[in-house]
């Protein structure tokens, strides 16, 4: 693949963390992001799972340059931004957007649709013309199936899943290559979901944008995402392309999840409910020595909890990091 | 007779902006130990409705109605008869543990609290209940852990406890709102395990209020449906997922990304947003995203019963 | 009758895309609506507008002048005849006419003392909350240093380095009221500085100053202005306390706690004169804290529909 946009090498984030009182206060290291790397290529999209704290929304902040990684390096077209002053990334920005996760608690709640939309417009272009904008500001409304009409309305005024389409309108006025969508919906009621997910797909083919969408819940990706990356605990622990993932993943933990999503369906729920997974997710700032996930991992030997495997490259060109990749089978039956 | 019944209720809100009309006209019922599923999208009433029974609805809130629990009205009793039943009789879980827990008091002082006032055992009794249920709810080491204060807790762990001291004092009744919601899918599993486990051990009836049908699936027999304050469909766990009557459980379902289908079948929307509650159109709630919606759909359908006891809100026959 | 009449039901979005536009509501005009139907804090506005009126306009109006000394009636009560509505004092001046110019300075110092307190204590706290870490560490411990200082001391000390200024008051009183306008506007911006379209404006490239400019301040002014509401109030008693002590305005002009102070001295001989400024001055502070509660009430965003 010679057409990728946006390369992630080696990437860490980690964050200082004081704990315990004035007196005995102790800092520690919290590994929000532990060596994660991946491509994207133009027009595809890659899916990001895991469950909370798994450093999955910092990473999305970091591949936007919101947060200066502390190891290895995101580049955009070729091009490393953590190494561009200020202003340059500020550019940069008008190729690279995020949809957030709470619909109504990214919308400013004093400004009008039109307004909030057009704010990367006029932060990019401050000389252009106001019926530009608003010609503009009503198209990309029209784009995300939202009503042209509506512009001087107030975000309070609109639903969950109409606020998420506002958040997209946003994301889109500029035109951008990548936009990453942090959980966009996980605040969003089923039948919502369902709408927003079909939109960005809509939207992705007819624009060619490449995504990074995130989710905490396999089910969720698996209708837009060309591969699937699985995080545990700030480590990448699977990228698989989406046919292999779903029928044969290769990683323990994303067998885990998969599992865990509930079946609405009345007989096959009962049967299959248990995950395999024991215990709690341990604490981000203390995570297990050798493989994060050893701790719950049904499948795990000795070797794992002493030495951390790698991610390594499968003859399929799937991705994985665990030491008993070859030998297990996890095969998800009918 | 049933464990509680609910009649005609109905719940309104005063706000500055008009009456909120949150649950219109709801039947109910819930036998002994059974587990009812009541399904909605967030302003369906569903929350509201427990509220009502439990007596914790907000200030600007009046319910109307009948909510006969083992044949006395809890709608008519006063904050002292009520917490007879409440914590006792019947248990609530809420959707984030946090808020229900008190931060300032450690597990222990909440849980034997509660036991030794609802069933007057004393302090070591009580105390011996409370590692019981702790250990029944598969957290590891309880006799150390008992002694914790809730932010020592992971969350899926404080939903354990919450669990646990729902169902401390043996209630009859566990009326779960939204208890997963908050928690990671893995977590999400191992608590629906837990509390299929523990109603087929102590008979407890469960309430099971979410937006998941997921989650109803493996885990309840009756499933109700609401939507924008009404209730639209109610039967067995087969009939609503085999053969859903009305239009919009039938979008639900179609809406809820699986697994077990082939990714090609894609994902059904159901168009449109729920409507505002200050102003609900006329006649049929869902009359305006419904794919199945015609001219009589101005006029309000009543609630018919087939033959096999599955309730439904539509005027079409046959199955959606 | 109906089965011809099927699928009359055209789609919404279809129908809805040639109608003009929809008005929004803004939350402002939600509080606006809100605070209309609170009783007690409109009649304290209208209050409040008419006692500005009265103050402005009413020693225009009224035939005395306020340093007039009426030697035959030194000390009167109140009396219609005499022309003296609300009594004498002890030198013969008018009460009615001196309560009505107090309420001037009285008043004057509430808003500018409050406005000089707002405009750097809003940007002082919504700076320290914005850029936070050690620009904040540093802004908000010269606060916490000129919290320290005993206000009155302060005061003691400007009067004898300048002399005693009415403009003094102002600077003295806003130096300290800022301080707590800073602390409240800071927490508050933190607190807003993690919401996600904070974040979604910096994603998009807005510069710091567009982001305090068009995001905060704008949702900072809820609570602002219920403050404001509450501050006028407190300066007034300040002022009033600092006549009271003799440190504040000086003969002849005068102020309701000059005027109290006065009065309190007569208060046996010749209530009045302490009853009139005292009057004024305690509605005052009602309607202030009645509009406050109001627009707090009206601003809340906790029940923001």
């Amino acid at each position: 693949m010679n057409d990728r946009v946006l390369r992630v090498q080696d990437l860490s984030v980690h964050f200082k963390v004081s704990e315990g009182g004035f007196f005995n206060s102790q800092a520690h290291v919290l590994k929000a992001v532990n060596g994660v790397s991946f491509d994207l290529s133009a027009g595809e999209t890659l899916g990001v799972v895991g469950e909370t704290g798994c450093g999955k929304s910092t990473l999305a902040r970091a591949i936007l340059g919101l947060i200066k990684p502390n190891r290895g390096r995101v580049l955009w077209l070729g091009e490393e931004l953590g190494k561009l002053d200020e202003e340059t990334l500020r550019q940069k920005r008008k190729d690279l957007q995020i949809v957030f996760q709470d619909p109504l608690a990214a919308l400013n709640p004093r400004m009008t649709v039109r307004d909030i939309i057009a704010e990367p417009l006029w932060t990019f272009y401050p000389k252009i013309a106001r019926v530009q904008v608003d010609e503009r500001v009503r198209g990309v409304m029209k784009m995300v199936g939202l009503l042209p009409n509506q512009v001087n309305r107030y975000p309070h005024e609109f639903s969950g899943g109409q606020c998420q389409r506002i958040g997209i309108a946003r994301a889109l006025v500029l035109n951008p290559k990548l936009v990453v969508c942090d959980e966009p919906v996980s605040a969003l009621d089923v039948s919502i979901q369902a709408q927003i997910i079909n939109l960005l797909k809509d939207l992705q083919t007819k624009l060619g944008l490449s995504l990074v969408f995130i989710a905490h819940d396999l089910s969720v990706v698996r209708h837009i995402s060309d591969r699937v990356m699985v995080m545990y605990l700030g480590c990448c622990m699977e990228i698989s392309a989406r046919a292999n993932l779903y029928k044969r993943p290769l990683h323990p933990y994303t067998n885990a999840l998969i599992k865990a999503v509930p079946v609405p369906d009345p007989k096959l729920a009962r049967v299959d409910a248990d995950t395999g997974l024991t215990g709690d997710m341990p604490s981000p700032l203390s995570p297990p020595p050798g493989c994060v996930f050893h701790s719950r991992c049904p499948q795990s030997v000795k070797r794992c909890k002493l030495e951390v495997p790698a991610l390594r490259r499968m003859e399929n060109g799937d991705w994985v990091a665990c030491h008993r990749a070859e030998e297990l089978d996890l095969t998800i039956g009918d | 007779m049933s464990l509680l019944a609910v009649r005609n209720l109905d719940v309104n809100f005063d706000t500055p902006d008009g009456e909120v009309h949150a649950v219109t006209k709801l039947n109910f019922s819930i036998s002994a130990g059974d587990a009812l599923g009541i399904v909605g999208e967030s302003g369906s009433g569903k929350t509201q409705t427990m509220m009502a029974v439990m007596g914790l609805l907000a200030e600007n809130g009046h319910a109307s109605g009948q909510a006969l629990f083992k044949g006395h009205d809890l709608l008519q009793m006063d904050t002292a008869e009520l917490n007879h039943h409440r914590g006792k009789e019947i248990a609530m879980i809420f959707q984030d543990p946090m808020t229900s827990l008190n931060p300032y008091l450690s597990i222990e002082k909440q849980m034997v609290e509660v036991v030794m006032h609802h069933q007057g055992l004393s302090k070591a009794e009580a105390r011996a209940h409370a590692l019981e249920m702790l250990s029944a709810v598969r957290i590891p080491d309880p006799e150390r852990r008992i002694r914790q204060y809730p932010h020592e807790y992971s969350g899926g762990m404080r939903q354990r406890v919450m669990v646990a001291m729902g169902l401390v004092c043996e209630p009859d009744l566990l009326i779960a709102d939204e208890p997963t919601t908050a928690l990671d899918v893995t977590v999400q599993a191992q608590i629906c395990q837990l509390m299929s486990e523990l109603r087929r051990k102590s008979n407890t009836a469960i309430i099971l209020i979410t937006h998941d049908l997921g989650v109803v699936a493996g885990l309840c027999d009756k499933v109700l449906v609401m939507y924008a304050g009404h209730p639209v469909e109610c039967g067995s766990v087969e009939q609503i997922y085999y053969r859903p009557r009305h239009p919009y459980t039938k979008g639900l379902l179609d809406s809820v990304p699986r697994l077990d289908q082939p990714e090609e079948k894609g994902l059904h929307a159901i168009p449109g947003n729920p409507p505002n509650l200050l102003s609900l159109p006329r006649g049929c709630r869902f009359r305006e995203r419904c794919p199945k919606a015609f001219a009589d759909c101005v006029e309000a359908p009543p609630m018919s019963v087939d033959s096999e006891g599955h309730a439904y809100r539509c005027f079409l026959d046959e199955p959606a | 009758m109906t089965k011809q009449a099927e699928k009359p039901i055209i789609d919404p979005f279809e129908a809805a895309l040639g109608v003009s536009d929809v008005k929004g509501r803004s939350p402002w005009e939600h509080a606006w609506h809100r605070l209309l139907k609170n009783r007690a804090a409109i009649y304290s506005a209208y209050i409040m507008a008419g006692m500005l009126v009265l103050v402005m306009l009413g020693p225009l109006v009224v035939s005395w002048e306020s340093d007039f000394t009426d030697w035959d009636y030194t000390s009167a009560a109140p009396s219609l005849e005499s022309g003296h509505w609300f009594g004498t004092d002890a030198v013969g001046r008018d009460i009615l006419v001196r309560t009505l110019e107090g309420g001037r300075i009285s008043l004057l110092v509430g808003l500018v003392a409050t406005i000089v307190s707002l405009v750097i204590g809003v940007t002082y706290g919504a700076v320290a909350g914005y850029y936070g870490g050690n620009t904040d560490r540093i802004m908000m411990r010269i606060v916490d240093i000129i919290y320290a200082l005993p206000f009155m001391f302060f005061v003691i000390l400007l009067m004898v380095v300048f002399g005693r200024h009415i403009v003094l008051i102002f600077v003295a009183i806003g130096a300290v009221n800022w301080l707590d306008m800073a602390r409240i506007v800071r927490g508050q911006t933190l607190s807003l500085k993690n919401m996600e379209f904070i974040e979604a404006a910096r994603a998009c490239g807005v510069p710091p100053w567009g982001i305090i400019r068009r995001h905060i301040i704008p949702n900072l002014l809820g609570i602002v202005i219920v403050y404001v509401t509450l501050t006028i109030p407190q300066v007034i008693l300040v002022e009033s306390f600092l006549s009271f002590l003799g440190l504040g305005v000086q003969e002849p002009m005068s102020s309701w706690g000059a005027l109290v102070s006065d009065g309190a001295q007569d208060m046996e001989s010749a209530p009045w004169t302490l009853i009139a400024p005292a009057l004024f001055l305690t509605v005052t502070l009602y309607c202030f804290n009645y509009i406050g509660d109001g627009l707090r009430d009206a601003l809340d965003p906790k029940d923001r529909l």
